[in-house]
């Protein structure tokens, strides 16, 4: 079993780590992602108070004003030091979700071009095929978040003084969890799916309103009442969350309340949809 | 001990009747052919007989395992070469078998021993370490064939080996089936809509036609079945049904009608025609195009099912699998 899952990842690893294009596309789309949504939509200069009202001001208020709406700014944003490192940290959680989609669905193509035929008759336990599936699935969005957060920390993502190596991998747990869930659900969806056209349809189906129906892009107290309760289920928000408390770590201390919270809804997450995905997915493989 | 068993194997998708109460059976180190258009249901007997589908009726054995109840123990006995090209473009192909010895459990040092002789044997020892992207539609289909034999199966499962590659390449194909056969003892059941190929690999031929055998035998036997030759006729104008004038010449044993074409059975062609035209020509039929066919596999197809193997349409399912495997050979 486990000798066969790893080979069966490490043909789906090869399988892009052999594709320039792809690891080109894979570092190009966060860039533009956290260029045109980071930096353009920098909210905290949106919103600035006009010269002659700040004039009319008694001078003791008046260096005041931008202190304060930075304030207000940050608290909206959970605390981060502006829109871009708010934005950036939730990009993690949705290139998890991009990657899980994508290569969760994969099993379409091999099913298509008859690479799954040839498993299916080869006498290995077909739990390998799945779990191959949902691990290369996992170790390229592991891949893919190091390379974001490198390209955001470039960008000019500010974390707190007191981030440290640990929080890094702490980060890492709750995008992996994640990761691990969300590969196993798309794996159980695209199983018995057997067009391209269907699969395409589905992924854009969803992708949408899980990336927005989140804290990862815009804070949920903004949304109107019933895409928060959506919001507030959703493992995009939790793994956000965590992973912006770690970002934020600062001399002050980490948010650990937060934190376990998080861990907790995400473990829960993980383990109910990799066991159910999983065996779903097993299911999917029987004969017809 | 027969190596594969089938008893009135049948398989229903819905109202569909793929394969129909087939029964057969194959010995040691065989080459058995199901030939038949496409739709025929050969492609569903081979996924049944592979364990890749359960039957709905009837029973099948593969190197006596039920391949219902023992499907593991199947399928580490069989090789399958699909008739689609699954080998992996992105990886060498190398790592294709490599990839293909792991999910046989070859232990690595034996793999490479047989990947070296399986290549060898196919003639890509020299192109092993290219992506298999570089490789012409021949080579990938070569490629797939020493894929199935890399854990020295016991039957081996061809489907289509050698659909749309060019003749040079089927010659080569087929040689090296027929070496495997003789060198490794391996039994094959393979399916095919070639006439040809049928005729110049198979020990037996089962002619398969919309899910059932209507014919199984020696290539040669079913030949010698048609019992003699055939005169195609078609006269020089639209006319009534000739067959009844046609049965009362003496020299005719047997007469159908497909289109305006009459396939006039009789013995030594060669002799009989000259003196039905005369007799033709006193009762005023006059004949507008006329050809004696000595008999072959294709004969034999039209004999068993009415119509020529290559008018046949199959479903669309099949249809743009088929093509799509063309296109990826041609490519």
């Amino acid at each position: 079993m486990i000798a066969e899952t790893i080979a069966l990842t490490r043909r789906e690893v090869k399988k892009w780590m052999k594709n320039p294009f792809l690891l080109f596309m894979m570092f190009i789309q966060p860039v533009v992602w956290l260029g045109l949504f980071g930096k353009a939509l920098n909210l905290t200069s949106l919103v600035s108070v006009p010269p002659d009202l700040l004039a009319q001001l008694p001078p003791q208020f008046r260096d005041q004003v931008p202190v304060l709406l930075n304030r207000m700014i940050s608290e909206t944003f959970g605390g981060t030091a502006d829109y871009f490192t708010y934005m950036a940290a939730g990009m993690l959680s949705v290139i998890v979700l991009f990657t899980a989609m994508f290569s969760g669905m994969s099993i379409v193509w091999d099913r298509r071009f008859g690479f799954l035929n040839k498993l299916l008759v080869a006498p290995i336990p077909r739990g390998s095929i799945v779990l191959a599936k949902v691990g290369s699935s996992v170790i390229r969005g592991m891949f893919q978040v190091l390379l974001v957060f490198s390209i955001a920390f470039a960008f000019g993502l500010q974390v707190g003084d007191a981030f440290g190596i640990l929080d890094l991998f702490g980060m890492l747990t709750a995008l992996f969890l994640l990761s691990l869930g969300l590969s196993s659900m798309f794996l159980a969806i695209a199983i018995r799916i057997k067009s391209h056209e269907t699969v395409v349809a589905v992924a854009n189906l969803l992708n949408l309103p899980l990336m927005f129906a989140s804290n990862a892009l815009f804070p949920i107290k903004q949304m109107p009442e019933w895409l928060q309760t959506v919001a507030r289920v959703s493992p995009i928000s939790y793994a956000s969350d965590a992973v912006r408390a770690f970002i934020l770590h600062s001399s002050a201390g980490l948010d650990a309340a937060k934190v376990a919270t998080d861990f907790q809804f995400l473990i829960g997450f993980a383990l109910i949809f990799s066991l159910a995905g999983i065996l779903v997915a097993r299911t999917g493989l029987r004969k017809g | 001990m027969h190596v594969i068993e089938a008893y009135d194997l049948t398989k229903r998708f819905g109202n569909l009747v793929a394969v129909d109460h087939v029964s057969f059976t194959v010995e040691e180190s065989e080459i058995f052919g199901f030939l038949g258009p496409n739709g025929a249901g050969k492609t569903t007997t081979i996924n049944m007989l592979t364990t890749l589908l359960n039957p709905t009726e009837g029973s099948a054995k593969v190197g006596g395992f039920d391949v219902e109840k023992q499907d593991g123990k199947v399928r580490e006995t069989v090789g399958l070469v699909p008739q689609d090209i699954t080998v992996d473009d992105d990886l060498t192909g190398m790592e294709n078998m490599m990839l293909q010895a792991k999910l046989y459990h070859v232990p690595t040092k034996v793999a490479k021993e047989r990947i070296a002789e399986a290549l060898a044997l196919v003639g890509l020892t020299d192109a092993a370490n290219r992506r298999v992207e570089t490789y012409s539609g021949g080579m990938r289909k070569r490629l797939e064939l020493a894929e199935g034999l890399i854990h020295h199966p016991k039957v081996l499962f061809l489907d289509e080996p050698t659909l749309g590659l060019d003749v040079q390449t089927r010659v080569v194909i087929w040689e090296y089936i027929k070496k495997l056969r003789d060198e490794q003892k391996i039994t094959m059941f393979l399916t095919t809509h070639y006439m040809e190929e049928a005729d110049i690999l198979c020990d037996r031929i089962a002619i398969i036609d919309q899910g059932k055998i209507v014919a199984l035998d020696t290539p040669q036997n079913l030949k010698d079945g048609l019992g003699g030759d055939i005169i195609e006729l078609e006269f020089n104008r639209k006319m009534d049904d000739q067959t009844e004038t046609l049965k009362s010449l003496p020299q005719v044993k047997d007469v159908k009608k497909i289109g305006d074409i009459y396939r006039i059975k009789v013995l030594k062609g060669e002799k009989a025609l000259p003196k039905m035209m005369e007799d033709m020509l006193k009762m005023n039929l006059r004949i507008g195009r006329v050809s004696l066919v000595k008999p072959t596999l294709d004969q034999v197809y039209l004999e068993y099912t009415g119509r020529s193997l290559r008018e046949t349409q199959g479903e669309t399912e099949d249809v743009w699998r088929r093509m799509r495997t063309l296109r990826r050979v041609r490519e």
